[in-house]
């Protein structure tokens, strides 16, 4: 290696949709550098193109242009089974509808990903009990995402992102559908998790609120990065 | 990972049960319907060739004249069969176990207040081992009797039932026609025979006897021919039919003016068309077997559609699109699978109470039960195989944003 790479690097991605006259410049030209350990809230009204960025950090989605760099590994060359295995090994998503598998229970929800990598019954277990009593909801294992409380739900989402002890933590909108008190709970969840475990963060959210338990505030507009600046921790 | 998944799609049909017991309904009626109609269908051919074996194993019969198809009956003009003819194959036909000749007649057979009309037929002892008749009670004709043609009978069981009801008929004392006869056998039933005749309502008497006081002439109408275990029939009626040709003066050019009747051969023409017919109502049930798959199909892709969100998580935490597809493809083979065993338990309880039904012998196709169980997981990869596809190739982004 050259030089050493920070954990996320962008640099000149552009993301468009449609062609000639209807094209949409999702992304326009964004370079960003997130290193290891960060708190990283990424805003913007709707349409700024944050949820775009979103999916192309977390593999889900592949830039038109420029390149990506995760882990030292270049994304933009990876073929698309390449994605799914960066997905299973270094990040660990978070949802704002909290996307649980309903009917199923907390403890099964948590075990998924390990599933896919194949980890033994047992050993999976034991992980997922540890997750879920990283997030304070060792006593509610054996409970169905609808015998759950909004708050209690994406406690379930972030130990199942937990589980695999990625990289980092991709939130899309983790507290969109959740009162304030709920919100309160989850985010000094996140912050504890950034702190404590020293894992990377991503999240995208519209409220100022919610940004400001971040180390660092990036907001969009119209594709393109308008700040980028350092922020106190919120208390 | 294959048995995570096979968990997992288990876990899947059983979190909604009554959508995946309809599911499998196409699937149970149609390897059902395949069970049943190919295990009645052998047990109707198993029926009829044991039937045709009751009239004797291996049997030939020769009569005289010959059967038209215009309708005339009979030849009237054939000489009938003699004795001398009966000894002939016995003596020079190779090939021949037994040889029975036969003067039949019918007659009112009479004892106390009770009376029937039945088939009086004289012959002797090969007559038994040639028509497969076993002794129940009593003794077959003695040598003496035979020789003599004494006034004694050995009659079938319907005749015994009619006659005598329950009550014990060796050594009592029958009126056949206008004489009077000891019965001193009685034979084992044999039940109907294929055609439906009762193979039971018969007198036997020495041949002596019935020529001399019944038919009144040593004409014999029949000639009963054993052929050798492992012989073909063809082939000793080919010898027959030369044998009785010299015999009866059946210069070249002219047709027989006898019958041989092979046993064997219609034996196999009947199986051969119940086969044929089994087949075929397997062939109809085997389609439904077909809709069942699409029934599966269609449930899959509705499946595919209601969880887009599932799959968008799965694909989106790490899953391979061809993980997805397996665990589709296996929901779909399980649910398949399941459905055509218990399609084989309906399948089999049902025939089972069908051939009781029927009175058919129960016939257990393993092969069927095995072509349908490989046939009904196939049913699942077939069909499954397209919305397990769909799955896979979803969008996980777009996936997630489902409603």
């Amino acid at each position: 290696m050259a030089q050493s790479r920070s954990l996320i690097e962008l640099s000149g991605v552009h993301k468009h949709y449609g062609e000639g006259e209807s094209e949409v410049r999702a992304l326009d030209g964004i370079d960003l550098r997130i290193e290891r350990g960060e708190f990283v809230a990424i805003m913007g009204a709707s349409g700024s193109g944050k949820s775009t960025c979103m999916n192309i950090l977390g593999c889900l989605d592949r830039p038109t242009a420029g390149e990506y760099h995760l882990a030292d590994v270049k994304v933009t060359d990876l073929p698309g089974d390449g994605l799914t295995m960066l997905r299973r090994h270094y990040i660990g998503f978070v949802f704002q509808g909290f996307n649980l598998l309903a009917r199923t229970s907390a403890l099964e929800n948590v075990e998924l990903p390990l599933v896919y990598r194949r980890v033994p019954r047992a050993k999976r277990e034991e992980r997922a009990l540890r997750a879920l009593a990283l997030v304070g909801l060792e006593d509610r294992i054996d409970h169905a995402p609808s015998q759950l409380s909004g708050g209690q739900q994406q406690r379930v989402a972030i130990a199942r992102a937990l589980v695999t002890e990625p990289e980092i933590l991709m939130a899309d909108e983790p507290t969109g559908n959740l009162d304030s008190a709920r919100t309160q709970e989850v985010m000094e969840l996140l912050q504890q998790l950034n702190r404590d475990s020293g894992i990377t963060i991503v999240m995208v959210t519209h409220e100022p609120d919610v940004a400001s338990f971040a180390k660092r505030s990036i907001v969009f507009r119209d594709g393109q990065i308008l700040s980028d600046t350092p922020q106190e921790e919120h208390a | 990972m294959i048995w995570a998944t096979i968990f997992m799609a288990l876990r899947e049909i059983r979190r909604n049960t009554l959508r995946s017991v309809l599911t499998m309904l196409g699937v149970v009626i149609g390897v059902g319907a395949v069970i049943a109609l190919v295990s009645v269908g052998r047990g109707a051919t198993a029926k009829v060739t044991e039937d045709i074996g009751k009239l004797g194993k291996n049997l030939l019969t020769v009569s005289a004249g010959t059967f038209s198809r215009g309708g005339g009956g009979m030849g009237i003009s054939a000489p009938p069969l003699r004795i001398d003819d009966a000894n002939a194959i016995r003596r020079d036909v190779l090939g021949v176990d037994a040889v029975a000749a036969a003067a039949a007649s019918s007659a009112q057979v009479i004892y106390g207040n009770s009376n029937q009309r039945t088939s009086v037929t004289g012959s002797d002892n090969s007559f038994f081992q040639v028509r497969a008749y076993v002794v129940e009670k009593g003794r077959l004709f003695s040598r003496a009797e035979t020789q003599s043609g004494a006034a004694s009978c050995v009659i079938g069981s319907t005749v015994r039932a009619n006659l005598f009801q329950a009550r014990d008929p060796i050594g009592e004392t029958i009126r056949v026609g206008t004489i009077a006869c000891q019965v001193v056998g009685l034979l084992v039933s044999k039940g109907q025979a294929g055609m439906g005749q009762d193979q039971d309502d018969l007198v036997v008497m020495p041949m002596r006897a019935v020529q001399r006081r019944i038919t009144g002439n040593d004409n014999i109408q029949s000639i009963f021919v054993a052929a050798r275990e492992g012989e073909g029939t063809g082939v000793v009626a080919d010898r027959l039919r030369a044998l009785l040709r010299q015999r009866r003066h059946r210069s070249e050019g002219l047709d027989d003016d006898f019958t041989i009747r092979d046993m064997a051969e219609i034996a196999e023409t009947v199986t051969g068309a119940s086969t044929a017919l089994t087949a075929l109502l397997g062939a109809i049930a085997a389609v439904s077997l077909v809709v069942g798959g699409i029934g599966i199909m269609n449930i899959m892709l509705v499946s595919v559609t209601e969880r887009t969100r599932e799959i968008g998580i799965r694909l989106a935490i790490g899953a391979f699109g061809s993980e997805v597809m397996l665990q589709f493809l296996l929901e779909a083979t399980v649910l398949s699978t399941l459905g055509g065993v218990i399609g084989i338990c309906f399948g089999l309880v049902g025939s089972y109470f069908a051939a009781n039904a029927m009175s058919l012998p129960f016939v257990l196709a393993p092969d069927i039960v095995a072509l349908s169980f490989v046939f009904s997981a196939l049913v699942g990869v077939v069909f499954g195989y397209l919305p397990a596809r769909k799955a896979a190739n979803l969008d996980p982004i777009e996936a997630l944003r489902h409603e």
